[in-house]
């Protein structure tokens, strides 16, 4: 058949494969590009201990984001983690308190943050409600929940059992950032390395096609949003490990928007089906390079939060151009 | 006309060529228009008539290297808003109207006359009140486009090209939806358009429309250009040859062996949705390739459906191999080994942004996955290669994104998803609707193959030559029933007439042939 003489079986050129490459590091040049730029400008910006800063800052977001991109791979959205992370601190705290079984602060803020998951996943994926719906309302919702359970004040614990996760390091790693790089591991190993992760992107990609291929779309949708709670969770036992405190008010303010905005920088499609979880964490990294280095150059709070803003903007807008000019 | 086909060309194209990754979807293709002709422009599907014409209304860039004159001078089409600045206006088969909005709201789209900031919607509608009288338009301009009928907003397409003073005026296959009377309307417009100096290029299938309109008929075969016919030359000998560009006897690949069926694999009783499939019921057997044909929107669709679990239905039982099994979803369909190909391929069948490998192996990794489902990866690769390999689907890797792929070789990959389930029942729904001619015998050749190997088949389709070319046996739907049946034992012969009558009631002896059934 002629057909087979309009095929190029060759294998793949230079050009393509500067183009895969391109593809798979994503975000990276603009990290690198923006250490690069700090270490200039700010002296201090180079040093081990300034970078373990910015990875235990980043190690919160990180694991929040992670979570985040196992929903926006289905083409869900998941508003509600800042909340979720708050409530799930409360009750650590307060668990932690309980004399002799303090250690189990850390289960309670696992299983906090699974249920509220689980809650968010049970609406959309049997009542099929809009993923954007039903986690703004737990964005409202479960913050009250938070103050409810503080009963609207800061519950301390200056004996924090699991202090040592927000404070100490193991082989001089912080347990911080051990714990996001055991997430992001997991996470990869999990979207690329299992069924369960080839049917997650299958949902995003085309949900009609993933019902009639048999997939349990109800299935994937409960485990994205259980994750992405559970993973809040987490993050409520590293915030409050650090800060022996937890208030349900304000802690975990607009903290799912940095998540979001980390699973953007990191190439994954807004419309689900398509993303990385090395993308998201370079997407992360970005944004805790940035918050640092602005620190250190001395930028004002108002005027940091304008440059992150217009930096993810014109990050994604750079990613989108380089992307249509790889295509064609 | 063909007299005055000496004055200067209004279109030249010329060695237009066109590559996708891994694909050459044009060769050095051209084309040439003349003001007050309808040249039509054939070919089978994947032939690249949808790909030149992208090119002209600048849907799609063309590779470099190419021609194109406008009215003489050499231009750039470098995306819609230029052709439509060069006065090419297309009509697609999916209508790009925004049904919320008026008549004349639809025909300004884009460039609205306005006053400063306020919009002119007065003068608007008095300006398009004059076009659409002269295309003998019954509706107003502030008529809201939710509510007129497919070939009244076809209408306003065309109202909106004239309005836009387009010279080029593509029709891509515009009677698909239209009922006979419509077509007859179209038709008359289409001719008041050439008479007034247009120049159409008519795309489409159907033979009758070609002989009835065009002046000069253009074939384009594997993304290359054929030829050209002027109307004397027009005869269907002519333009099947070269559109297939080889016999087409012994094209389908069924061997005419004697009706032997296997024992009855699957029976379907009763199945019925409320509307659109009245109870329906037939047996299946073994190593057999069933037909159901039936005009479009006779049910065929809507009852492969049901059997497969994709829809709700109020009645039926389904009995696998003597065994009755519950089916309430695709799942349970599938663990039953029954599989449905969709005939939505883009739309429901692929993963279009993910791999050939992932999408060959999403139903089927689950059964070798390791504990705690952990993805077998060598077992998925050796899966797909061996696909790629078995079914000749043309591709540099297994990781190349099938959004990539020509229709056939998409197709491919679906049925290759499919028989990694390794199916007992395996139904076809307009196997190879946006296959090239190639990639459309390979599907035969498989289709026939694994009835050999004992699998039951059914193959739905509306291309009547595919169904008496490929099944043992045909049932005929008509209004969601099954109206009959021809081959097997009925001892009724398969032929196109032989579908047509039952399918469109010109028979009139369905009520017989539906005790049989």
């Amino acid at each position: 058949m002629s057909a087979s003489a309009t095929l190029s079986t060759t294998p793949s050129t230079p050009r393509e494969n500067l183009q895969n490459l391109m593809r798979t590091v994503g975000m990276l040049p603009v990290l690198i590009l923006l250490i690069i730029g700090f270490g200039l400008i700010a002296d201090s910006f180079f040093s081990v201990q300034n970078f373990s800063i910015i990875a235990q800052q980043a190690s919160i977001n990180i694991v929040l984001a992670a979570g985040m991109t196992f929903v926006i791979l289905t083409g869900g959205i998941d508003l509600s983690v800042g909340s979720i992370l708050a409530a799930a601190a409360v009750v650590a705290l307060i668990v932690s308190g309980i004399p002799d079984i303090g250690l189990m602060g850390i289960a309670a803020a696992l299983l906090t943050g699974l249920v509220f998951g689980l809650i968010n996943g049970g609406l959309i994926a049997f009542l099929k409600l809009p993923p954007f719906i039903v986690t703004l309302g737990a964005l409202t919702a479960v913050r009250g929940v938070a103050r409810l359970i503080g009963d609207d004040k800061t519950v301390f614990n200056p004996e924090l059992p699991f202090a040592f996760i927000g404070n100490d390091t193991i082989l001089g790693v912080p347990w911080l950032v051990v714990i996001a790089s055991l997430v992001i591991i997991g996470s990869w190993f999990i979207l690329r390395r299992t069924v369960l992760g080839l049917h997650i992107y299958s949902v995003g990609s085309n949900p009609e096609a993933a019902r009639l291929s048999g997939i349990k779309v109800w299935k994937v949708l409960l485990f994205v949003y259980a994750m992405s709670g559970l993973l809040a969770g987490l993050g409520a036992v590293m915030v409050s490990s650090r800060l022996m405190a937890a208030n349900g008010l304000q802690l975990g303010q607009s903290y799912e928007l940095d998540a979001i905005a980390a699973v953007i920088l990191g190439g994954t499609s807004f419309v689900g089906g398509v993303g990385t979880i090395v993308g998201t964490l370079i997407g992360a990294l970005i944004i805790a390079v940035l918050t640092n280095g602005l620190v250190l150059v001395g930028v004002s709070d108002i005027w940091q939060y304008i440059i992150k803003g217009l930096v993810i903007i014109g990050a994604v807008a750079l990613d989108r151009y380089r992307q249509s000019g790889a295509r064609t | 006309m063909s007299g005055e086909q000496k004055l200067q060309p209004v279109l030249e194209m010329r060695g237009v060529s066109k590559t996708f990754p891994g694909v050459k979807a044009l060769r050095e293709v051209s084309l040439t228009l003349y003001p007050g002709e309808v040249h039509s422009l054939m070919g089978e599907n994947g032939a690249g008539k949808s790909t030149l014409m992208k090119i002209l209304s600048g849907a799609y860039t063309a590779d470099a290297g190419c021609e194109i004159r406008i009215g003489g001078e050499s231009v750039v089409i470098d995306g819609p808003q230029s052709a439509r600045d060069l006065g090419v206006a297309v009509i697609y088969q999916e209508l790009a109207l925004c049904p919320s909005l008026t008549v004349a709201e639809n025909i300004y789209l884009g460039r609205e006359l306005h006053h400063g900031p306020r919009i002119a919607r007065r003068e608007m509608e008095l300006a398009c009140g004059d076009i659409l009288k002269r295309l003998g338009a019954s509706f107003k301009p502030n008529t809201v486009v939710s509510t007129l009928s497919i070939a009244e907003r076809q209408l306003v397409e065309i109202a909106r090209a004239m309005q836009g003073n387009a010279r080029i005026l593509v029709m891509d296959e515009p009677t698909t939806p239209l009922s006979s009377r419509e077509t007859d309307r179209l038709f008359a417009l289409i001719r008041q358009l050439r008479a007034e100096g247009l120049a159409i290029v008519y795309v489409s299938h159907r033979m009758a429309e070609i002989y009835e309109l065009s002046d000069r008929v253009s074939v384009l075969r594997d993304g290359t250009y054929v030829g050209t016919l002027a109307r004397a030359e027009l005869s269907a000998d002519s333009l099947v040859r070269m559109m297939v560009g080889r016999d087409i006897s012994g094209f389908y690949k069924k061997e005419h062996r004697p009706f032997d069926p296997g024992k009855v694999v699957m029976s379907v009783r009763n199945f019925s949705d409320g509307r659109r499939v009245k109870p329906s019921g037939f047996d299946l057997h073994t190593g057999e390739v069933l037909g159901i044909a039936g005009l479009v929107g006779a049910g065929r669709t809507e009852l492969a459906r049901l059997i497969f679990g994709a829809d709700e239905r109020i009645s039926g039982e389904i009995e696998i191999d003597g065994v009755p099994v519950s089916i309430r979803t695709p799942l349970d369909a599938i663990n039953a080994g029954i599989v449905y190909l969709t005939e939505d391929r883009k739309g429901r069948g692929l993963f279009l942004d993910m791999s050939v490998r992932d999408n060959i192996n999403v139903c089927a990794c689950s059964r070798d996955a390791r504990t705690g489902g952990v993805m077998n990866l060598a077992r998925a690769n050796e899966r797909a290669n061996g696909a790629i390999r078995e079914l000749e689907i043309k591709v540099p890797n297994s990781k190349v994104n099938v959004g990539a792929l020509s229709g056939g070789n998409q197709q491919k990959v679906l049925l290759s998803r499919l028989l990694e389930i390794q199916p007992k029942v395996l139904i076809l729904d307009e196997p190879t609707r946006g296959v090239d001619i190639g990639a459309k015998s390979e599907i035969y050749r498989i289709i026939n193959e694994l009835a050999k190997r004992g699998v039951a088949v059914i193959v739905i389709s509306s291309e009547l030559p595919e169904v008496v070319g490929t099944a043992d046996r045909v049932l005929v739907m008509r209004e969601g029933e099954l109206v009959g049946e021809l081959g097997g034992y009925s001892g009724r012969p398969i032929t196109q007439e032989s579908i047509i009558e039952l399918a469109t009631g010109a028979g009139g002896e369905s009520e017989a042939l539906k005790q049989a059934a």
